[in-house]
C-alpha cells in the first residue's frame, strides 16, 4: 500500500542543482581554478613587460658569469673571477655548514638545559628556566647583533690576541686553531677508526643476539670504546706517531697559520646554537614530561637502577615525543641561517642577494633560494620521518 | 573488695606539636630542595659559582658603573679612545639610549607630528586593554572598533595627507612604530587568513585543498628573508608597470603571508582535534558551512590551540626585526643604525643599545606568553584531553 507522499524508489527528490552540494562544490572549485589561471597570466604578463622595459633577459645563463666579488669564507675554492654559480655554491655550502654544526650544538645545550629543567634542585631549575625565557622572548637577529657587534668586535686587536690553550688565539678577527699536519701513513689512522666502527657495530649485534639467547651480557660499551679509540691509536703509534701542528704566529698586524674561524661565521653560530637551544630545552622537558609516572615506577620495580631506567626506559619513549617537534626545530635554525646576510656571512641568501643586486635576475636567484630551502625543508622532513617511523609505537 | 581500674582513657587531647624542624621551614626547604644528596649538593655549589660568575659583574655593568647621562661619546670612552672613563673602564653607556630615545621610538618622524603617533598609541591601548580584560563587557563591539575602526583612523592619523594633517611618508617612520605597525598589521591579516587557509587545507574540494597546501607548505618550508626579498623586489615585478608600491607595504605583505601559514597549521591542529560528532551535530541541526564553522567547531578548536596560536603572535612579534636586512629601520634596525654615528661610536655603545632593544622585545613577548597562560586556564573548561 502506497501512501501518496512515498516517492519513487531510486529517484531522488528534486534539488535545484543550485543547491547541490556536488554541483556546488565543482563549480567554487572552476571559479577558484579559473581565478588562479587569470591571476597567473597577468602576472607572466605584467613581468615580462617589466623585464622587457629593463633589459633583462630571463633564464639560467647568468651563471656562466663573471661573479667579481670575493668571499670571506670558503669552503671550495674560490675567487672573484669565478662564476655566479660557484658563488652560489660556495653560499649553499656555507649555509650547510653552520646549520650542522649549529644544529650538534643546540642540540647538546638543549639537552642539558632541558634535564635542568626537570631537575629538583631549586637553583638549576631555575637557572634553566631563566636562560630559557630570555632567550625564547628575544628576536633572534638580536642575539646575532648582540655576539657580532656586542662581544666579538669589541675583542682585542690580533697584536693583543687573548690567549687560549692549545696554542689557540682569540681576538677581533676571529679565533684560531693550530692546524693538523698529517704526515706519511696517516691513512691508517683513518683505516683503524673505520675498522674500529665496523667492529664496534658487529659486536653489539653479535653481544645483542647472545643476550637474547642466553640472558649473558657482554660489556658491548667498554670493547666499543676500546675498538674505536684503541685501532686508530696503534695506528698512529706504528706509523711513527705523522701528525705536526702549525701553530698561528704573529707576524706585523695579523696572525699567521693556522685555521681561523671568522668572527661572522663565530657570531653566527653562537647566536643560533643558544637561541635554537632555549625551544629545544622545553621540547626536551615535555618530551620526558610526557612519559607516565607508571613507566618510571614499573622500572623501578623491576630493580633497574635510576641511570638504566633513564636509559632503557624513559628515554626511549620521550624521544618518540620529542623528536617531531626537535625535527621543526632544526628546520627552524638552517631557515635562520639567512640572517647571515645581516653581519655579512656568505651564505646562500647573502651571495644570492649580490648576486641578485649585480645582475637584476631576482625571479631567477629567489627560484634558486625556493628550490634550495625547500629541498633542505624536505628532505630533512624525510630523514627524520623515517627515524620516526623507526621509533615509533608498534601497535598491534 | 575493691575494684582497681588501673586502664587510662585520656579524658582532653594532647596539644598539636609543632612538626620537626627537618620537616619544615627553611633549613627543611634548603635540605629538600638543594642539599637533598651529594650530587645535588655539587650541582647546588656549580649553580652558586655560575650566578656568582655571572649577576654581579652584570650588576656592576648595568648599574653601577654605569653612565646614565651625557651628550657624546666622551663619557663612555676611555682616555685611549678620547674620552675621560678611567682605562679599563666597562659599563652600560645609557646615556646612548637617552640621547637616541625619541628615534628608537619613532624613527625620523617629525617632531611636530609626533603627537599623532601618540595619539594612535593612546587609541590602541584604550581598545586593547577592554579586550583583553575578560570582565569588560562588548566584546564583539570593542573587537570590531579595534580591527576595523581603529585601522582607518590609524592610518589616515599616521600617514596624513588628508583632513587637513600633513603627509608623512614612510620612509621616515621608524623605531618601534614601525615594529608595532607590522605586529598589529601582521597579526591582524595572519589570524583570518589562516583560519581560511585551515579551513581550505581540509576541504573536500581537490583544487582548493591542493592551492592551499601548496601556499602553506611553501612558505613553511623557506626562511623569512627569502619571503621579504620576494615582497621587495618581485612584487614589483608582478604589477603593471609604472605601479609604485611603498616600502613599507611590501614588508606588510611578506610578513602577513609568512605568519598567515604557520597560523594556518596552527588552526588545523586545533580543527582536527574537535571530534567528528561535533561536525555532524551541526550538520544534523541544519547549519550551513559557515555557520557551523562560526558557531560550532571555530570557537572549540581556537580556544584548544590557544598557546599555539600565541606562540605565532610571539614569532612574528620577533620577525619584524628582519625588515631591517631589506633596508628597514624597526627598533632593532634604528638601534643598529645608531652604532655608526660618529658622535656616539664607542666599545660600550653596541652592546648597550643591543640589551635596551632586546629588553623592549622582551617585554613584549614575554608579556604575550603570560597572558596567553592566564587565557588558557580561564577558558580550560576541562574538556581537555
Amino acid at each position: 500500500m502506497a501512501t501518496p507522499q512515498s516517492t519513487v524508489e531510486g529517484a531522488a527528490p528534486r534539488v535545484p542543482l543550485f543547491y547541490d552540494p556536488r554541483v556546488r562544490g565543482i563549480a567554487y572549485q572552476v571559479l577558484v581554478f579559473a581565478g588562479l589561471v587569470a591571476l597567473i597570466y597577468w602576472i607572466i604578463g605584467n613581468t615580462s613587460a617589466n623585464l622587457q622595459r629593463a633589459n633583462i633577459a630571463s633564464g639560467f645563463d647568468f651563471l656562466q658569469g663573471r661573479a667579481g666579488f670575493d668571499i670571506g669564507d670558503s669552503l671550495v675554492e674560490y675567487s672573484s673571477d669565478s662564476t655566479y654559480g660557484r658563488a652560489l655554491f660556495v653560499g649553499f655550502l656555507n649555509t650547510l655548514r653552520v646549520a650542522i654544526i649549529g644544529i650538534l650544538t643546540a642540540t647538546i645545550i638543549g639537552f642539558i638545559i632541558g634535564i635542568g629543567r626537570l631537575s629538583k634542585n631549586w637553583l638549576i631549575n631555575r637557572i634553566c628556566l631563566v636562560y630559557v625565557e630570555v632567550f625564547r622572548n628575544i628576536p633572534p637577529l638580536l642575539v646575532i647583533f648582540f655576539w657580532y657587534f656586542g662581544v666579538l668586535s669589541v675583542l682585542p686587536s690580533p697584536r693583543e690576541s687573548i690567549d687560549l690553550p692549545l696554542g689557540s688565539y682569540l681576538n677581533s678577527r676571529g679565533l684560531y686553531f693550530p692546524r693538523f699536519l698529517w704526515g706519511e701513513g696517516a691513512w691508517l689512522v683513518l683505516l683503524g677508526l673505520v675498522l674500529g666502527l665496523v667492529f664496534a657495530f658487529f659486536v653489539r649485534r653479535w653481544a645483542h643476539k647472545r643476550q637474547m639467547t642466553t640472558g649473558e651480557q657482554f660489556p658491548v660499551f667498554w670493547t666499543s670504546a676500546g675498538l674505536i679509540v684503541g685501532l686508530p691509536l696503534l695506528a698512529f703509534i706504528v706509523t711513527g706517531l705523522p701528525l705536526s701542528f702549525e701553530f698561528p704566529a704573529l707576524s706585523t698586524f695579523n696572525l699567521q697559520g693556522g685555521i681561523q674561524v671568522r668572527p661572522e661565521f663565530l657570531a653566527l653560530y653562537l647566536a643560533l646554537s643558544f637561541y635554537t637551544a632555549a625551544f629545544i630545552a622545553e621540547i626536551v622537558r615535555a618530551g620526558v614530561l610526557g612519559v607516565s609516572h607508571g613507566q618510571s615506577e614499573a622500572a623501578q620495580a623491576l630493580g633497574l637502577r635510576s641511570g638504566q631506567s633513564m636509559r632503557l626506559v624513559i628515554i626511549p619513549q620521550a624521544l618518540r615525543i620529542i623528536i617531531p617537534p626537535l625535527t621543526s626545530q632544526y628546520l627552524n635554525l638552517t631557515k635562520n641561517s639567512s640572517l647571515a646576510v645581516a653581519i655579512g656571512y656568505p651564505d646562500l641568501v647573502a651571495t644570492g642577494g649580490t648576486t641578485l643586486n649585480q645582475t637584476g635576475q631576482a625571479i631567477e636567484v629567489v627560484a634558486i633560494w625556493l628550490v634550495v630551502y625547500l629541498g633542505l625543508s624536505l628532505g630533512t622532513a624525510a630523514l627524520m620521518n623515517w627515524y620516526n617511523a623507526r621509533m615509533a609505537l608498534v601497535e598491534r | 573488695m575493691q575494684e582497681h581500674d588501673l586502664s587510662f582513657v585520656r579524658a582532653e587531647m594532647v596539644a598539636n606539636q609543632a612538626p620537626p624542624v627537618s620537616d619544615h621551614g627553611p633549613v627543611s626547604w634548603l635540605r629538600k630542595n638543594l642539599f637533598a644528596n651529594f650530587t645535588d649538593t655539587i650541582f647546588t655549589i656549580f649553580g652558586i659559582a655560575l650566578i656568582v660568575m655571572i649577576v654581579p659583574p652584570l650588576i656592576q655593568w648595568a648599574f653601577i658603573d654605569a653612565q646614565w647621562n651625557g651628550s657624546d661619546r666622551s663619557v663612555c670612552a676611555t682616555v685611549v679612545q678620547g674620552g675621560v672613563r678611567p682605562e679599563g673602564w666597562s659599563g652600560a653607556c645609557w646615556a646612548f639610549v637617552d640621547a637616541k630615545f625619541q628615534q628608537f621610538m619613532f624613527g625620523r618622524y617629525p617632531m611636530d607630528e609626533r603627537w599623532r603617533v601618540y595619539l594612535t598609541g593612546f587609541l590602541f591601548v584604550g581598545l586593547l586593554v577592554p579586550l583583553l580584560v575578560p570582565s569588560v563587557p562588548r566584546k564583539g563591539l570593542n573587537a570590531i572598533l579595534l580591527f576595523v575602526v581603529f585601522p582607518i583612523i590609524g592610518f589616515f592619523l599616521l600617514t596624513g595627507g588628508a583632513f587637513g594633517l600633513r603627509p608623512v611618508p614612510t620612509p621616515l617612520w621608524g623605531g618601534l612604530l614601525v615594529t608595532l605597525v607590522l605586529a598589529y598589521v601582521g597579526i591582524a591579516v595572519s589570524f583570518p587568513l589562516g583560519i581560511l587557509l585551515a579551513l581550505g587545507r581540509r576541504s573536500q574540494m581537490p583544487v582548493v585543498k591542493l592551492v592551499c597546501v601548496v601556499f602553506i607548505e611553501t612558505i613553511r618550508g623557506v626562511p623569512l628573508i627569502t619571503i621579504l626579498f620576494m615582497a621587495s623586489v618581485m612584487l614589483p615585478l608582478f604589477l603593471p608597470p609604472g605601479t609604485t608600491f611603498d616600502k613599507l607595504l611590501r614588508a606588510l605583505v611578506g610578513v602577513a603571508l609568512f605568519a598567515s601559514a604557520y597560523m594556518a597549521e596552527v588552526i588545523r591542529g586545533g580543527l582536527q582535534a574537535i571530534p567528528k560528532g561535533q561536525y555532524e551535530g551541526a550538520d544534523a541541526l541544519g547549519l550551513s558551512f559557515w555557520k557551523k564553522m562560526n558557531l560550532i567547531v571555530l570557537p572549540q578548536a581556537i580556544k584548544l590551540v590557544i598557546p599555539g596560536i600565541v606562540n605565532t603572535f610571539i614569532g612574528l612579534f620577533k620577525d619584524t626585526s628582519l625588515v631591517y636586512i631589506i633596508g628597514m629601520f624597526d627598533l632593532l634596525g634604528a638601534v643598529r643604525q645608531n652604532f655608526a654615528d660618529a658622535n656616539w661610536a664607542s666599545p660600550q655603545t653596541p652592546i648597550t643599545g643591543l640589551v635596551f632593544a632586546g629588553f623592549v622585545f622582551w617585554l613584549f613577548c614575554f608579556g604575550m606568553s603570560r597572558y596567553s597562560i592566564f587565557m588558557e586556564r580561564r577558558l580550560d573548561t576541562g574538556h581537555k584531553r
